[in-house]
């Protein structure tokens, strides 16, 4: 069987699928599949790990190995899987309340010890499944049944929360990219440690358009930056404009070629080791700066599953210690038959 | 002075023989009592002594110096008998600063005998201890001996003699921090034990710093030396406690609760043929055991500490799910705290065995004290209906056994199993008989590898227990979560008589653990009678030495002691009901007992302390006279 090439299809399960009609899910869900097609992903390897929320549906329509866990605790029980077999292909689906509110503290763990998973946020700034309520990626004055003269709490940023924790893969994708999403979803497959990557989802029930600013088609072109490693920060209709470290100061800004004499030559080029401009480029949220899709930052470090068996093998290799030994170490005394 | 060889035992003519013994060290945090009664404990198991130690740690981390809530103590009760607690009030005590002396005075037997380092009792030490005038001054102490020796001094003039300094690699400070061996030299000679033990562990332990195992050696030496030098000249009681018979041949150690409870976790992986995955957040008194596992990664070991209890617990899923043993261990507060993960656990039938080292609560309690009043949380502490298997241990040794045991049925009947302890048999440690690992029986688990995942028929049919298919088995894909699954195809369904099939299912799996249960047994006394004392978990010791008590004076009563918590074993309510009167003595509100009478009707009628404190041996005696003397 492993020998067959897999198609999409393959990684389709027989269970129904459940989200509402026209929610951005569907399109992540088909990217996934096609992703793990294009990777030649086992369908044995693979398990897809989830928390609470309408994301969090997501393994039930894999065909491969899919665990639904409780709200927020995926991250955890992801880390256990890759302790007991480091060989296994982990995937976490998570939503942004459940990675960001109630399983904010394992999201920042799983990423500071970079365990070797890719975890998909999926980000539609509000709590689906149990309808409507305000998320911590929420906007200020969201209007909804738990704030109904509108929130007053800020919003976070989950990708400058993940850099924060120390991430070594920090992405972004868009539900209706699909191109762009395959692209990044198989460079996070690749990378190995935590790759991070947030998905703008259209919530089309509760949130409805929330994004449209910089997803609708007439919008893309000059208010998404699409960031590939050596390549200059150009966005905008035929790429006209791009951006620069804005002289004198540590932000940047846009600037149109050809004007006020910007060249080519002035673009800055996307480096994805930069931590700095990866935190940069992070924060840009489609206001007045464009929004950053793709690979924002990936710099490979030490993987925390992997440091473990290391450890393991190191400390038995060469030892004839057993577990009786282990018993029978420090002081001890014999008893005679009398 | 002749210098006493170091491996010699002393046969003075004038020991007193003596079947047992209550010695207590008590001293400032930073004295080193802890170690002091550890010793104490080695030499005394050398001697082949039965034995049995309470290490009584202060609730602050560091208390400030000389403070009575900065008082830390370590009981040990040793004996040519049987022994089966750290004993209830002591023989001998070592007050080393007057804040010991006040706490610790009125657990000294009238006529006992106390050593005090008078060169801690400057004005400002027996103020911190909350005295107003010094208590060698106003006839308090006069109901004891009292051996009042400037052990600072003593201690100081010692090392001096081998001529370090700071600049030969040993401070002042350094040099009087070893008073607590000088102590320990004294009551050595007091009681007749080997220093050799000591002097070996001192050695290994400064390898490094030879300078402080020499120093604290001297100490050592001239404690013993002097109590030599005061036997002859001044009386000093000396004592001989003869060799306990009747102990089973063979080789032993000492163990805590919470190194046989890693041990225990250890050996079971082995025996299932598992990694073993443990997760943990730290916690007091738990931590210990994530300690001990965390040392022993050659034996393919691996420790998790989590960023929190629910991470921990959830990790010990994940693991277990993808085919190791998940173990998780907290302490009430944190076993709180995973609750819900049990419930996912319970619906995605995980192997786990969960660890709970009880302590004193609600909320944070006395971390550093004991109580069982976690024993209601264990059984009935989740959402929804969510039985598991709650198996409690006795004793430090036997937290080795029901590890074991934890372990086997997790696997067995892919069920939740959690273990109850508690701060005091954690801590708390006692000779051991040590096992041959490869005597003890393999259960090799069965891990699903062909055919379908899931059917109707799949199940096990004895145990009900789920098939193990772990992810990376080919053709066995398929989802599992907290969601009601259908008894048919394992996937979701929302359909109300598969929750009630369901629900029954997940009950008679783990009521049918029974068969794995061995009968209830009558501990000590008849099988039926006038009066039996059924007990749980650490109350063992104090209870079987009481009823052993009674029953030698006559008395009419039974000790039955319950491993099995849930499920209970088959016999159970039948053994009880043979009995007229049932006393359930627990360090709680009365927890078990309510359990007894709402399993089996029985007017059975608890005993209660919640002081943080284990049970008395006369207490329980006390309790069981008016029980009956009521009953009349
Ligand atoms: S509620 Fe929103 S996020 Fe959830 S399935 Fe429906 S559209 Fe999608």
């Amino acid at each position: 069987m492993s020998d067959i090439k897999l198609t999409a299809k393959d990684f389709v399960s027989d269970q129904e699928v459940r989200w509402c009609p026209g929610c951005g899910d569907y399109a992540i869900l088909k990217a996934v599949q096609r992703t793990l097609a294009d990777v030649e992903a086992k369908t044995e390897n693979t398990v897809f790990v989830s928390g609470i929320g309408c994301a969090a549906r997501f393994p039930y329509y894999m065909k491969t190995y899919g665990f639904h866990g409780i709200h927020g605790r995926a991250p955890s029980i992801a880390t256990g899987i890759k302790l007991a077999n480091p060989d296994l292909d982990v995937w976490v689906v998570s939503g942004d309340g459940d990675a960001l509110s109630i399983g904010g503290n394992h999201f920042v763990h799983l990423v500071r010890r970079n365990v070797d998973v890719q975890f998909l946020l999926f980000n539609n700034e509000i709590y689906g499944l149990t309808k409507g309520q305000f998320s911590p990626t929420s906007r200020v004055g969201t209007r909804s049944p738990s704030t109904p003269h509108g929130s007053i709490e800020n919003p976070l940023s989950a990708a400058l929360v993940a850099l924060g924790a120390g991430a070594h893969f920090v992405a972004r994708g868009v539900d209706n990219a699909q191109k762009q999403l395959v692209a990044t979803l198989t460079r996070a497959h690749a990378f190995k440690g935590t790759s991070f990557v947030e998905i703008f989802q259209n919530c089309i029930v509760f949130n409805d358009g929330i994004f449209t600013e910089f997803t609708a088609k007439d919008k893309v072109a000059v208010k998404q930056v699409y960031v590939e490693h050596g390549k200059p920060l150009l966005f905008g209709k035929d790429h006209a404009l791009g951006l620069r470290i804005k002289p004198g100061t540590l932000s940047l800004e846009i600037v149109t070629l050809g004007e006020q004499g910007i060249s080519a030559d002035d673009i800055l080029v996307h480096d994805e080791t930069d931590r700095a401009l990866a935190a940069l480029l992070a924060d840009m949220n489609g206001d007045k700066l464009p929004i950053a899709i793709g690979v924002l930052y990936c710099k490979p470090g030490h993987i925390f599953e992997v440091e473990i068996r290391k450890l393991v093998q190191r400390e038995s290799s060469g030892t004839t210690s057993n577990l009786n030994d282990v018993l029978r170490a420090g002081h001890t005394w014999t008893v005679a038959d009398t | 002075m002749p210098e006493t060889p170091l491996n010699a035992q002393i046969k003075s003519p004038s020991r007193q023989t003596l079947e047992s013994a209550v010695v207590r060290f008590s001293g400032d945090s930073g004295d080193g009592m802890q170690i002091t009664g550890g010793q104490f404990m080695l030499a005394t198991a050398v001697a082949q002594n039965n034995l049995s130690t309470f290490p009584d740690y202060p609730s602050e981390i560091r208390a400030p110096i000389g403070t009575t809530f900065g008082v830390s103590a370590f009981q040990i009760n040793f004996g040519s008998r049987v022994i089966k607690t750290a004993g209830d009030n002591f023989d001998v005590l070592v007050a080393m600063n007057p804040a010991a002396l006040k706490v610790e005075l009125a657990g000294l037997k009238i006529g006992g005998i106390i050593l005090l380092d008078v060169g801690s009792f400057q004005e400002r030490n027996i103020h911190r201890a909350n005295y107003e005038i010094d208590p060698r001054t106003d006839g308090s102490l006069d109901a004891y001996r009292v051996i009042e020796l400037d052990i600072s001094k003593l201690t100081l003039d010692a090392v001096a003699s081998l001529g370090l300094s700071k600049e030969k690699g040993l401070s002042k400070k350094e040099a009087l921090r070893c008073k607590n061996f000088w102590a320990l030299g004294f009551v050595y000679w007091m009681f007749d034990r080997l220093r050799t033990p000591t002097v070996d562990w001192l050695k290994t332990k400064f390898a490094k710093r030879p300078q402080i195992a020499a120093a604290n050696i001297a100490a050592l030496n001239a404690g013993h030396a002097l109590a030599e030098t005061m036997e002859i000249s001044d009386g000093l009681s000396s004592f001989s406690v003869a060799k306990a018979p009747n102990i089973e041949p063979g080789l032993y150690r000492t163990i805590t609760g919470a190194e046989a409870m890693a041990w225990g976790l250890a050996v079971g992986a082995k025996l299932a043929d598992l990694r073993l995955v443990f997760c943990s957040y730290p916690i007091t008194p738990a931590s210990p055991v994530l300690h001990a596992l965390s040392h022993m990664v050659e034996h393919d070991i691996v420790t998790f500490q989590a960023e929190d209890e629910i991470a921990a617990v959830c990790a010990a899923i994940g693991a277990s799910y993808a085919g190791s043993l998940g173990v998780t261990s907290s302490s009430g507060p944190g076993i709180a705290l995973k609750g819900e993960a049990l419930g996912l656990a319970v619906s995605t039938e995980q192997p786990l065995v969960v660890i709970n080292t009880q302590r004193a609560g609600p909320s944070t309690g006395l971390p550093t004290k004991t109580e069982q009043s976690d024993l209601l949380q264990a059984l009935y502490g989740r959402n929804g209906e969510a039985p598991i298997v709650v198996i409690a241990a006795r004793s430090p040794g036997d937290c080795f056994n029901v590890a074991i045991e934890a372990s086997k049925i997790a696997t067995k009947y892919m069920t939740p199993v959690m273990v109850l302890s508690d701060g005091y048999i954690g801590n708390a440690s006692e000779p051991w008989l040590i096992p041959d690992i490869d005597q003890l029986e393999k259960f090799p688990i069965n891990l699903h590898k062909e055919g379908e995942y899931f059917d109707s028929t799949v199940r096990d049919e004895v145990t009900l227990a789920r098939p193990w298919a772990i992810p990376g088995t080919p053709n066995l894909e398929h989802h599992i979560g907290g969601l009601e699954k259908s008894y048919e195809t394992g996937e979701i369904s929302s359909d109300p008589q598969n929750h009630q099939k369901m629900t029954d299912l997940r009950a008679a799996k783990i009521d049918g653990v029974v068969r794995d249960i061995p009968d209830q047994h009558v501990e000590s006394g008849a099988d039926s009678g006038k009066l039996v004392i059924v007990g749980w978990g650490s109350t063992y010791g104090p209870i079987s030495r009481a009823v052993n008590n009674l029953q030698e004076a006559g008395v009419d009563v039974s000790h039955v002691h319950v491993r099995h918590i849930w499920p209970l074993p088959q016999n159970l309510g039948d053994l009880l009901a043979g009995f007229d009167h049932i006393l359930v003595p627990e360090m709680n509100c009365g927890q078990f007992v309510k359990v007894l009478r709402d399993q089996y009707l029985l007017d059975a009628k608890g005993l209660n302390k919640m002081t943080g404190q284990p049970f008395k041996i006369v207490e329980l005696e006390d309790a069981i006279r008016a029980h009956l003397e009521a009953a009349k």
